[in-house]
C-alpha cells in the first residue's frame, strides 16, 4: 500500500522538473502522518526548496567509488545495475532472490520530498522516487521472531574502485530496528526528480531514512536479511565511539569531532548562512514516538 | 640534469613565490563565486588552503635534504615558502571562520573541545612567530637564537599533518601520506644528513 505519508503537495505538481527549480515548494516535513498542516508547511517552504539535479548528483559520499565528494560522479557509470537481484533472507516466509524487474513492477512508486542530513553537516532537499520498504518487506512476509533488517551493498572491487582501498570494511553494511524500518517514511528510492537514480545515488535501489545521518541510508543494496539481533554496521564497526547503530539527527547530541547543532545547506553559495539542525530532521512529529523513553545520548 | 635545475632555479627570481601564493586565495575566492569549485565552495576552498599550506610545509623541510643529498640548491626559496605558508594557513583559517562555522562562541567551542582543532590551531600560534622573524633584521638580530627559533617549524609540519589525518573519516592513504612525509624528512634531519661534497672526498 504506497501513499500512506503524504506531502502537501500533490504529485502532479512536483514531477516536471523545471517546476523543481522555479517555485517554492509547500512541503509539510514537520505536519503529521497525512495530516499536512498548512501553517506547518508555510514555516518550512523556503527552507524544502528542493536541491538542483546537478547538486545531487555531482556531490556524495559513496566511499565504494572514492572518498572525495566528486568520485562517485566520476568513477559510478563502470557500475553494472543491471541486471540485479536482492536476496531477501533471514526470518521471512518467501525467502529468496528477487530480480529488481519483478520488484519494480509489484511496487507502486511514488514521490517524496525529504531533508537529507549527511552526518558531516551539510544537507540537501531531494525529491525521490520510491516506495516504502514495508511494503518490500511484506512482499517477502516478515515473521514474527524478527526484530531487525540487516542491509548489505554490493561487494564488485572491479567496478567499484573505492573498494580496492580498506577504507571501510567491505561490503557495506547497515541495519534499522523492525520498526523503524516498517515507518511509513522509510523509503527505497529507485529515482530522483522522475529520473532513473543515477549511479551515484545509490543505482538502482538504495534505502532512504530522512530522520537519520545520511550514512544510514545505504546505497546499491544486493541483501536484506530479517534477523533478531541487532546487525553490525559499517560505521559503527569502523569507529564506534563516533557512529552509534540510531545515528538519528539530533542537534543536541555533538559527534565527537564537530558539532551537530547547525548544517551547511549544499546550494547556498559561498556566503551561504548556516542553518540550525532540526531534531530528527524536522520528522520529530512522525519518529519521536519509536525512542520513547530511550537516552538518546546514550543511543547515539 | 640537477646543475640545468640549479641554473634555472637562480633565474626564477624570488617574489614569483609571493606573487603565486598571494594571489591564490583570491584565485579560489573568485572560482567559488563563479561555481568553479562546485555546490559547496566553502568546503572546497577551506580545504584547498589548507592542502596547499602543507605541501609548502614539506617543500620548505626538503630543502635542505635536496642541496645536502642530490645538491639541488633551493635555499634562496625557503624563506618564501615559509612565508607563503603562513599566508595560506591564515587564510584557511579565516575560511573556516568566516565562511564555515560562522559563529564566533562555537568557534571558541570547536578550539577547546575538538582535538582536530586544537592542533590545528596550535600549529597555527606557532607559526606566528616564525612569520614575524622571517626578515633581515630578526635573522641578524636573533643570531643563533634564529635557528633555534625556527626549528619550530619540525613541530609545525608534524601538527599540520596530524591535523589532517585526524579530520579523515575512515582509513585513508592521501592524509597519512602527508603526515609520513613529514615524519622522513624529520628522521633524515635526526640521521644527520652526509652532503654530496664529504660524501665525494670519501
Amino acid at each position: 500500500m504506497a501513499h500512506r505519508w503524504k506531502n502537501n503537495l500533490t504529485r502532479s505538481d512536483v514531477t516536471p522538473h523545471d517546476i523543481y527549480l522555479n517555485r517554492r515548494q509547500l512541503l509539510g516535513g514537520a505536519a503529521g502522518l497525512g495530516l499536512a498542516t498548512l501553517a506547518g508547511g508555510k514555516a518550512q517552504a523556503s527552507e524544502l526548496e528542493p536541491n538542483s539535479w546537478e547538486e545531487i548528483i555531482s556531490y556524495n559520499n559513496f566511499y565504494e567509488f572514492g572518498t572525495g565528494k566528486g568520485d562517485p560522479a566520476q568513477h559510478a557509470h563502470r557500475l553494472t545495475t543491471s541486471p540485479w537481484t536482492v536476496t531477501i533472507d533471514g526470518m521471512v516466509d518467501r525467502p529468496g532472490d528477487y530480480k529488481f524487474d519483478e520488484i519494480m513492477a509489484a511496487m507502486t512508486i511514488e514521490e517524496r520530498i525529504y531533508r537529507f542530513r549527511c552526518v558531516e553537516a551539510w544537507s540537501m532537499v531531494i525529491p525521490w522516487n520510491g516506495f516504502e520498504l514495508k511494503d518490500l518487506l511484506d512482499l517477502a512476509g516478515v515473521q514474527e521472531s524478527a526484530k531487525y533488517v540487516a542491509f548489505e551493498t554490493l561487494y564488485r572491487p572491479e567496478e567499484m574502485v573505492g573498494q580496492r582501498f580498506g577504507t571501510l570494511d567491505w561490503p557495506y553494511v547497515e541495519g534499522l530496528r523492525l520498526d523503524e524500518a516498517m515507518h511509513p517514511l522509510t523509503l527505497m528510492a529507485t529515482g530522483i526528480y522522475g529520473k532513473t537514480i543515477p549511479n551515484q545515488n545509490g543505482a538502482p535501489l538504495r534505502l532512504v531514512v530522512p530522520w537519520k545521518y545520511g550514512f544510514k541510508s545505504i546505497k546499491s543494496i544486493v541483501k536484506i536479511t530479517l534477523t533478531d539481533k541487532q546487525p553490525p554496521t559499517s560505521w559503527n564497526k569502523a569507529l564506534g565511539r563516533e557512529y552509534g547503530f540510531y545515528s538519528n539527527v539530533n542537534p543536541e547530541v555533538d559527534h565527537p569531532r564537530w558539532s551537530q547543532a547547525t548544517e551547511r545547506r549544499i546550494g547556498g553559495g559561498l556566503f551561504a548562512k548556516r542553518i540550525p539542525t532540526l531534531m530528527f530532521n524536522g520528522y520529530e512529529k512522525e519518529v519521536a514516538s519509536l525512542y520513547e523513553g530511550m537516552d538518546l545520548r546514550r543511543f547515539y | 640534469m640537477i646543475d640545468a635545475l640549479n641554473t634555472y632555479a637562480r633565474k626564477v627570481p624570488v617574489w614569483v613565490i609571493y606573487l603565486i601564493g598571494g594571489a591564490y586565495p583570491f584565485w579560489l575566492l573568485w572560482l567559488g563565486l563563479s561555481g568553479g569549485l562546485g555546490v559547496d565552495p566553502a568546503k572546497a576552498m577551506e580545504h584547498a588552503l589548507g592542502e596547499r599550506a602543507l605541501q609548502l610545509l614539506i617543500l620548505g623541510l626538503a630543502i635542505t635534504p635536496l642541496r645536502k643529498l642530490v645538491g639541488l640548491n633551493l635555499i634562496k626559496f625557503r624563506r618564501g615558502i615559509g612565508v607563503t605558508a603562513f599566508y595560506l594557513v591564515l587564510s584557511h583559517l579565516l575560511v573556516w571562520l568566516v565562511l564555515d562555522v560562522q559563529l564566533l562562541d562555537q568557534i571558541w567551542a570547536d578550539i577547546l573541545k575538538r582535538p582536530y582543532i586544537t592542533i590545528g590551531m596550535l600549529g597555527f600560534v606557532l607559526m606566528i612567530p616564525l612569520a614575524i622573524t622571517s626578515n633581515n633584521w630578526s635573522v641578524r638580530r636573533l643570531g643563533k637564537q634564529w635557528r633555534v627559533l625556527h626549528k619550530l617549524t619540525y613541530g609545525v609540519s608534524l601538527l599540520g599533518g596530524l591535523h589532517f589525518v585526524m579530520l579523515a573519516k575512515g582509513f585513508q592513504w592521501e592524509p597519512l601520506l602527508y603526515l609520513g612525509s613529514v615524519v622522513l624528512l624529520l628522521m633524515i634531519r635526526l640521521k644527520g644528513i652526509p652532503s654530496v661534497r664529504t660524501r665525494s672526498r670519501a
